[in-house]
């Protein structure tokens, strides 16, 4: 089945063909590529095609379009930080096709009505394939499952459930939900925090939280439920999801686990794979994040890991938060960063311009991996004939300071402002559509008209 | 001398050597105010300090006042209980409220760590802004005063210009939750004296390596290495519920200055403590009231120190500093 | 830049001496005499005139001398950088007392407004007399001093440097600048 119900080959000729002009494939090889009917119809060299809008790719990197497996769209419940349509643009920026709603919304995403909802507002948005998460337990709880096979027989076709944002601690719930989604090939994302050992935890427990005296988020709480985790995804026979990685035992629990055999994936954040802890030194909450940014070490043993295939891909966390969420107190600011439109910029610094990743391999991390991961269709497919027309343009040579004008999300909690970042989106195209052209954003009512073209 | 200009005293730690002994030596020229038959200086006229405290403190708040009054400066006391401040209202608020009424210093006491910090890098008010106790951070004024009174005790009225090196002191207690200890560990350390912590293993941070000081779990030891300076910090009673130790018995036992360890002491050495005490817990009622008790002093140094950092901070251009 | 002396040190002992003379007359005698300094260079003054005192009156052992710091009194305190302030040391009592303030050099007549300020603060006088070193005129307070070392006219953009051995290793007052005449 697919998730593109709407999608039909006549509702797609009527799309604007676009012709891209010498990309450089993730391969590293160069080739023209015509997008029309919603597919990559033809690549190679010296292609024309009537009527098609030509893009000059002379040294732009193409990638697949990207996948966030980890994103905060804040709607239903905060529209004030990020509603669908403002997430998804954010997304588009960012070169991303598809994102992976998180279920911490209010009302919860736990239930086959919400996620449904949440599903309807990205297709009406159109700028992504927006596909929901679903809650491990009711309300985000912790005591009680919520309904999983239902959301994962509604239209939204949740196969990727986690209570993101709390652990779900409980070991034998936890037990009870990899079992359980085994059913339909679901998948459980453990955002992986011992509660007790972080109560009221500010930053990484180290040499640093305890001179500023911030109360430590020591690097074992996660480290144990990963180890927990593994285990009993093992004695179960599931899969396991572990979100944001943030430490080097982490790292090494993981590769453990899969030299054992154990069906675990591991996702990694660009933040944690660029910031350290010495950031929280002037206390600016724009640098506040759970898992909380971590050592020197830490990052660097990340970088490995992504580069040997330890951790599978990278995911934002794209975190929204209003201004007064982040303008106040150390302790009283919120956790979280925005991070879809600065994603592919900080991988970049972080494991391209370091030699430890080709961007062959940003696609699988980014892309192939994360929807592979999601079971998600359509998305995350090598750049061949045939294919979807789910693609991204991307300058690797620019060069920008970082600022507010290149967010498109509704709230700026972004750690990068001022920051010097390589690299630039210059078009995302979704579904044959381009979403970003010339590295603008276009307009949502286009996006939604050709949209509406579509399902028509 | 430029390096007088302070624009904030957030921290100890980026305190420099000469920049702590110069307002040491300001705090005796405070300290002789006390002395004269006319107790105010007209220094600060004009001036208005806004003791802002999340966190009740009657203590700090009280020997503040004290301070900038005794130096002319019009002062507004700004308590956060049962404010605005606990229906909701934020930090930023708060402040944008007092930099309207003209605040030129602001001492705050709060909860959090680094909302000083936060408060004089935020471009929401243009202050001097005084750390007076931040969460578990730091306590500079606490800090400052200890080492004016160690060095009033060691060189009496010769101490101007006098540092503290080579002084011993042992800091006793809940060095985790401790913001006089951080403030203690690195203004002594500046000044030159040699710091050793005593603490049960559950109330030293995560990672000490980097202190510049000696670590260790044997009050006895500590003792019999004849320290010429003991502090001992007040432990707070809701530790026990959250299992840093097992009970208050206990924890008197292995790390209180019992009558037994004062009565081991050299009679030349000094006991300190930041007060509140907790008589018969931490230090016994002899130790507290001996001669070798600072205790009493510590209070009155802290207004000099204090009087010498608000001139230090308030007075001068502000655009120099 | 092009300075000529005014003052040798020869000069200086001299006028010291003068004026301690001056104010033993003025008070008829040594009793109930304080000499306060006013850091840093006063303070020299004030010791070598109370010296000089005891020496032209061998009787004159209790003649009193001190510091009294001004910083925290001055009226510029808001401007340019943080002062550090000096030591006061007020030698006892000064109620009923005659004070005499000692200068380096009279100016503006602030720093003596501040000094009088502090006294007050210390106790009440009887008499306070003003003794400097140099006067170089300028006054912007009505002020003037008592015991003139030597009357200085000078130009605002002239420099007066006064140099004491105890704080500078040598000793004289030149004049420094302003327009070649
Ligand atoms: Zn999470």
């Amino acid at each position: 089945m697919s998730n593109e119900p709407h999608l039909s080959d006549s509702g797609l000729s009527s799309g604007v063909p676009y012709l891209i002009r010498g990309a450089t494939l993730p391969d590293g090889t160069r080739s023209d590529v015509l997008l029309t009917g919603g597919r990559v119809a033809e690549l190679g060299h010296g292609l024309s095609h009537a009527g098609a809008t030509v893009i000059d790719a002379d040294g732009l990197q193409a990638l697949p379009g990207l996948v966030d497996l980890h994103t905060h769209l804040r709607e239903p419940g905060a529209d004030q930080s990020e509603t669908v349509l403002t997430g998804s643009q954010a997304a588009a920026r960012g070169g991303f096709t598809s994102v992976f709603a998180m279920a911490n919304t209010s009302p919860t995403q736990d239930t086959a009505g919400v996620v449904e909802q949440v599903l309807a507002l990205g297709e009406r948005a159109g700028y992504v394939t927006v596909q929901p998460i679903g809650a491990v337990t009711k309300g985000l709880g912790g005591t009680q499952l919520a309904e999983l096979g239902a959301m994962a027989t509604s239209r939204a076709r949740v196969r990727v459930f986690s209570d993101d944002g709390l652990c779900v601690s409980d070991p034998l719930l936890m037990r009870r939900a990899l079992e359980y989604v085994k059913a339909f090939d679901g998948v459980i994302a453990q955002h992986s925090q011992e509660p007790r050992l972080t109560e009221k935890a500010q930053m990484n427990e180290g040499a640093l939280s305890g001179e500023l005296g911030l109360i430590g988020w020591p690097a074992v709480a996660e480290e144990a439920i990963i180890a927990r985790d593994v285990l009993l995804a093992e004695h179960v026979g599931s899969r396991l999801h572990v979100c944001h990685l943030s430490t080097a035992g982490s790292v090494d629990v993981i590769r453990w686990a899969k030299a054992r055999g154990i069906n675990v994936t591991a996702e990694v954040t660009p933040h944690h794979l660029l910031l350290t802890e010495d950031l929280v030194v002037g206390y600016d909450a724009r640098f506040k994040v759970n898992p909380p940014l971590r050592r020197r070490e830490d990052v660097e043993a990340l970088r490995a890991a992504l580069a040997d295939g330890t951790i599978d891909i990278v995911a934002t966390d794209h975190a929204p938060h209003p201004i007064e969420s982040k303008d106040c107190e150390w302790d009283a600011a919120a956790n979280g960063m925005v991070g879809l439109e600065s994603a592919l910029s900080v991988v970049q610094a972080a494991v391209v311009d370091t030699g430890q990743l080709a961007w062959a391999d940003v696609a699988r991390v980014l892309s192939a991996t994360p929807a592979r991961i999601g079971r998600i269709s359509g998305q995350g497919q090598p750049i061949v004939v045939g294919a979807p027309a789910e693609l991204t343009l991307i300058d690797p040579a620019a060069r920008r300071v970082f600022g507010r004008a290149d967010l498109s999300g509704l709230s700026a909690n972004s750690p990068y402002l001022d920051m010097a970042l390589p690299g630039r989106v210059i078009a995302t195209f979704h579904r044959g559509t381009a979403t970003v052209l010339d590295g603008v954003l276009r307009d949502a009512t286009e996006v939604a008209r050709l949209n509406g073209v579509l399902h028509g | 001398m430029s390096s007088n200009n302070m624009r904030h005293l957030l921290s100890t730690k980026d305190l420099s050597r000469d920049a702590a002994i110069n307002l040491l030596d300001v705090a005796e020229d405070m300290a002789d105010v006390a002395t004269r038959e006319v107790k105010k200086l007209p220094t600060l006229r004009g001036k208005t300090v806004v003791n802002l405290f999340f966190e009740d403190s009657t203590r700090t708040r009280i020997s503040f006042e004290a301070a900038a009054k005794r130096l002319s400066a019009d002062v507004i006391n700004f308590s956060a209980k049962g404010s605005s401040v606990s229906k909701g209202e934020s930090l930023k608020d708060t402040a944008q409220t007092l930099a309207e009424i003209g605040a030129d210093g602001v001492v705050i006491r709060h909860p959090a760590s680094g909302a000083p910090a936060v408060l004089a890098s935020s471009g929401w008010i243009d202050a001097g802004i005084i750390n007076a106790g931040d969460g578990t951070h730091e306590h500079p004024t606490q800090a400052l005063l200890d080492a004016f009174t160690i060095r009033r005790r060691l060189h009496g009225s010769a101490s101007r210009g006098k540092s503290l090196d080579g002084v011993t002191v042992a800091i006793v207690g809940d060095i985790l939750h401790s913001r006089v200890a951080r403030s203690n560990l690195w203004l002594l350390n500046t000044l030159g004296a040699e710091v050793t912590f005593v603490s049960p293993p559950t109330l030293v941070p995560a990672d000490v390596s980097g202190w510049p000081a000696k670590f260790g779990f044997d009050l006895d030891a500590a003792i019999d290495a004849q320290p010429e300076v003991v502090m001992m910090l007040r432990i707070q009673a809701e530790r026990m519920s959250a299992a840093f130790f097992p009970s208050s018995r206990e924890y008197s036992r292995a790390w209180g200055l019992t009558d037994a360890r004062f009565a081991r002491l050299s009679p030349a050495s000094i006991v300190m403590h930041p007060g509140p005490m907790n008589r018969g817990l931490e230090i016994s009622s002899a130790a507290a009231d001996s001669a070798r008790s600072t205790v009493r002093e510590q209070v009155a140094n802290g207004v000099s120190v204090r009087m010498a950092t608000l001139y230090l901070l308030l007075s001068g251009d502000r655009e120099n500093a | 830049m092009t300075q000529h002396t005014v003052l040798t040190q020869a000069d200086i002992t001299r006028a010291l001496t003068r004026i301690s003379h001056e104010i033993l007359e003025s008070n008829h005698g040594p009793a109930n005499l304080v000499i306060l300094g006013i850091p840093t260079r006063g303070v020299i003054l004030a010791r070598r005139i109370a010296e000089t005192i005891r020496r032209i009156e061998p009787g004159a052992t209790d003649v009193r001398v001190g510091s009294l710091d001004v910083t925290l009194y001055r009226d510029d305190l808001a401007h340019g950088r943080t002062r550090t302030p000096a030591q006061t040391l007020v030698p006892g009592r000064i109620d009923g007392a005659t004070v005499v303030l000692v200068d380096d050099v009279l100016y503006s007549g602030r720093t003596i407004r501040a000094a009088l300020d502090a006294l007050g603060d210390h106790g009440r006088p009887r008499i306070v007399r003003l003794a400097v070193l140099v006067d170089r005129g300028h006054r912007e307070l009505p002020i003037r001093a008592d015991f003139v070392g030597k009357n200085l006219p000078s130009s605002a953009d002239e420099r007066i440097n006064l140099h004491l051995t105890e704080t500078d290793g040598d000793e004289f007052v030149a004049i420094e600048g302003g327009r070649a005449v």
